[in-house]
């Protein structure tokens, strides 16, 4: 028993930590996440720069990492410092582009920034149920549907996209500037775009691509629930720390024991919330991948929840406020549960096996 | 046991029915029904409609130009008008200084504000919360100085709801630092020109701007805009807080809201399926519609004993936390039910043809975000619950 991190894995982790508090502090932060393009291009540059898209892939391709930890090492350091750059299409993208034998090179240098476009309005989650159809004409295959919600199309130079090809789902890419992509700002900051694909030309990547488009799914999901646990972390510090300073009635709201108990609730399911989602690392690349990152996305979505409202209501109006970080952390949280599949839809998933039995 | 209202007051919701149907304009209760901010105008325009149909002051006596309700009436009144989408009336001048006005005001306060309240020529608000008096709103700090025939403001009040609208704020002041903190505040009336204010905006997380920051720099204001006695301040924002009551349940928000997620849902798909159809999705909804059909009956049970009693009593604060906790768990599942289409920030652009969500949501997350003010202001749930266990449990 082992849960410490590796050495190589630590030295990842203060690396980005150490960046990101220094080059991507609030103010910074709170200056990108809301106007166009919703990111830093000179940031992204500098990410690519320290190597952490290297992380993202293993060795054999290039990369120095690409395992369930080194994703949620990334990503628990972005959700940490709120950072709103899109590095989950790019993880994405990069296991969509494994799966299809294709080059990962401008991914890992940061030159090519990929989105990764399955969800539609009418089929948010997975991949059942898609509506964006794929024809073959002269030898070129033309796209058409509208893909809804598309993390990091506003900034995309290619745009992976999942649409029924005949027999089954296609993953097709598609170049930007092919397409039209209505751009917009997110409530939580970062951006995002609706995908219009009208004969779209696209280069087919993985036909049959059920399970590579379920494994990417499973990784952007565990990338998600990572993240979370830097959100919650941050979340719980601020709060507590709050409760020590405020001071009502002459004494610091911390001791009143009507707030100590739900702190040390709060405390505990931070504790599962970080649990489940190192067991579901621990399961990437096994059988049970897809019903670990299920378990853990639904519990994620029950923990963000509950932290987010519970934070912002014990620390009282300034939680309501723009200008405290605290009600930024709050709405990430809160919308994670919007990404990849909300605590319904993966309850479902786990519910699953039990009918196979 | 009788649940059914009685034949006049069935009458009364026919009649307040009929006057929406005709006055209520589309524009604003479409603005309310989709979680747009309203304009300083379109509250204006509704308070103008009300008034001219003699249904704007619906806490105040007749004699001095309000309904006379009784508490039912009030109900009835308030329920219809969140069913219909009617815009809020906005409580600081009507529901709020008004009464204080009628209980403790001198005779020259009532004659000159009150009928600049119903007509429209002043828009009060709020000056209680203070940066280190929130909760514990009895430690404010902001101080007025008796100089002559004024009292001198220093200090700084926040969450101030309208602010930017308002032409006169009301407010909690420190007279006197003798004996308890409760004992040496003041209830002061003041004209926001006074030289030395200034009103900075808050914006609020989900980007909204509804509250301020008001901050006094020696402000002279007479003493006959003291409301009351010097340090007898606290009585009145006491009797404040039983009026801060009405419609506390916010029955009438919640069967709306409902019935909206209802139809939500039933437009919705999740790959193929209508969500309404979705059994989490529809366990989650049944489980409020239980909540409310309770607190529904609840809500009424209290209100037939402030019939009887001729004011609500302190269990009306467990209308408080439960009537927050069901609008907010609505605004969560309202958010939820659109999936990925909840997170763009609401814009115009996105409601013409770029539209994401359905129409009427496109600030679904907004709305759940900035109602998590619910449980805060109006005295926290926290607050509600130390009021309960000590005045009902007697803990």
């Amino acid at each position: 028993m082992q849960f410490e991190m590796s050495e190589e894995r630590r030295l990842l982790a203060d690396t980005l930590n150490r960046y990101l508090s220094e080059n991507y502090g609030w103010e910074t932060r709170a200056a990108t996440a809301y106007d166009p393009p919703y990111h830093s291009p000179k940031k992204w540059a500098d990410l690519a720069e320290l190597g952490i898209f290297h992380a993202l892939a293993p060795e054999a391709e290039g990369g120095f990492g690409g395992a369930g930890f080194d994703v949620t090492t990334v990503f628990e350091a972005l959700g940490r410092a709120l950072c709103p750059e899109p590095m989950l299409p790019a993880l994405m993208a990069a296991r969509l582009l494994l799966a299809a034998d294709a080059s990962i090179d401008g991914l890992l240098s940061g030159e090519m920034r990929y989105a990764v476009a399955v969800g539609e309005a009418d089929a948010p989650y997975g991949i059942e149920g898609l509506a964006t159809e794929a024809r073959q004409e002269g030898g070129t295959w033309l796209l058409r549907g509208r893909k809804s919600v598309v993390y990091g199309a506003q900034a995309a130079e290619r745009i992976l996209v999942a649409a029924q090809a005949g027999a089954g789902l296609g993953v097709f890419e598609v170049k930007a500037v092919d397409v039209e992509v209505a751009g917009y700002g997110l409530i939580d900051g970062g951006g995002a775009g609706e995908v219009l694909l009208d004969d779209t030309p696209a280069t087919l990547l993985i036909g049959d691509a059920d399970a590579a488009l379920q494994d990417a799914l499973d990784f952007g999901a565990l990338a998600l629930c990572a993240e979370a646990v830097g959100v919650l972390d941050h979340m719980f510090e601020t709060t507590l720390d709050y409760l020590k300073t405020r001071k009502q009635f002459g004494r610091s709201i911390g001791s009143f024991q009507a707030l100590q108990h739900r702190m040390v609730d709060l405390k505990t399911e931070i504790e599962q919330a970080r649990s489940i989602t190192i067991l579901a690392a621990s399961r990437m690349g096994t059988d049970q991948q897809s019903r670990s990152v299920s378990m853990a996305k639904n519990l994620i979505g029950r923990t963000v929840k509950l932290t987010a409202e519970e934070a912002v209501q014990m620390h009282g109006g300034i939680a309501m406020t723009w200008e405290y970080p605290l009600s930024h952390y709050a709405k990430r949280a809160v919308m994670i549960d919007h990404q990849l599949g909300d605590t319904d839809y993966h309850l479902e998933q786990v519910m699953a096996a039990y009918r196979a039995a | 046991m009788d649940l059914n209202f009685t034949p006049e007051e069935a009458t009364f919701r026919d009649e307040v029915r009929a006057f929406l149907k005709a006055e209520l304009p589309g524009e604003l209760s479409d603005k309310v029904l989709s979680g747009h901010t309203l304009s300083k105008e379109d509250m204006e325009r509704w308070h103008a409609i009300l008034n001219g149909r003699g249904w704007l002051a619906s806490t105040w006596p007749t004699e001095f130009g309000g309904t006379g309700w009784s508490p039912v009436e009030k109900h009835i009144f308030e329920e219809e008008c969140c069913l219909a989408g009617a815009p809020r009336i906005v409580p600081f001048g009507l529901h709020m200084l008004g009464p204080v006005l009628i209980r403790f005001g001198s005779k020259a306060q009532k004659a000159h504000y009150l009928p600049r309240i119903l007509d429209g020529s002043d828009w009060w608000c709020q000056g209680y919360s203070e940066p280190g008096a929130g909760s514990d709103l009895a430690s404010l700090r902001t101080s007025a100085v008796r100089d002559g025939d004024h009292y001198v403001i220093n200090g700084q009040k926040t969450w101030t709801t309208l602010g930017q609208h308002a032409n006169r704020i009301f407010c909690l002041v420190r007279t006197s630092k003798e004996g308890k903190p409760q004992e040496g505040i003041s209830f002061l009336l003041v004209d926001l020109d006074t030289p030395g204010i200034e009103m900075r905006p808050i914006r609020l997380l989900e980007g909204g701007y509804e509250v301020n920051e008001v901050f006094f720099t020696d402000v002279r204001v007479p003493v006959e805009n003291l409301v009351g006695e010097e340090n007898l301040g606290w009585t009145i924002a006491k009797f404040l807080l039983t009026h801060e009551r009405t419609n506390i349940a916010g029955v009438g928000f919640s069967v709306q809201a409902f019935e909206q997620l209802k139809a939500l849902a039933t437009q919705q798909r999740r790959n193929g399926k209508r969500l309404i159809d979705n059994p989490l999705f529809a366990a989650r909804l049944s489980e409020v519609e239980i909540d409310l059909e309770a607190m529904k009956i609840t809500n009424l049970r209290m209100l037939a004993d402030a019939q009887k009693n001729g004011r609500p009593g302190p269990e009306s604060s467990m209308l408080k936390i439960k009537g927050t906790t069901i609008r907010q768990a609505l605004n969560d599942l309202a958010r939820r039910a659109l999936g990925p289409a909840a997170a763009p920030f609401p814009s115009e652009a996105l409601e013409g043809n770029l539209a994401i969500a359905p129409a009427g949501h496109t600030r679904n997350a907004a709305r759940y975000f900035n109602n998590r003010k619910l449980s805060i202001f109006g005295g926290s749930n926290e607050i509600q619950r130390n009021i309960l266990s000590k005045t009902m449990l007697e803990l």
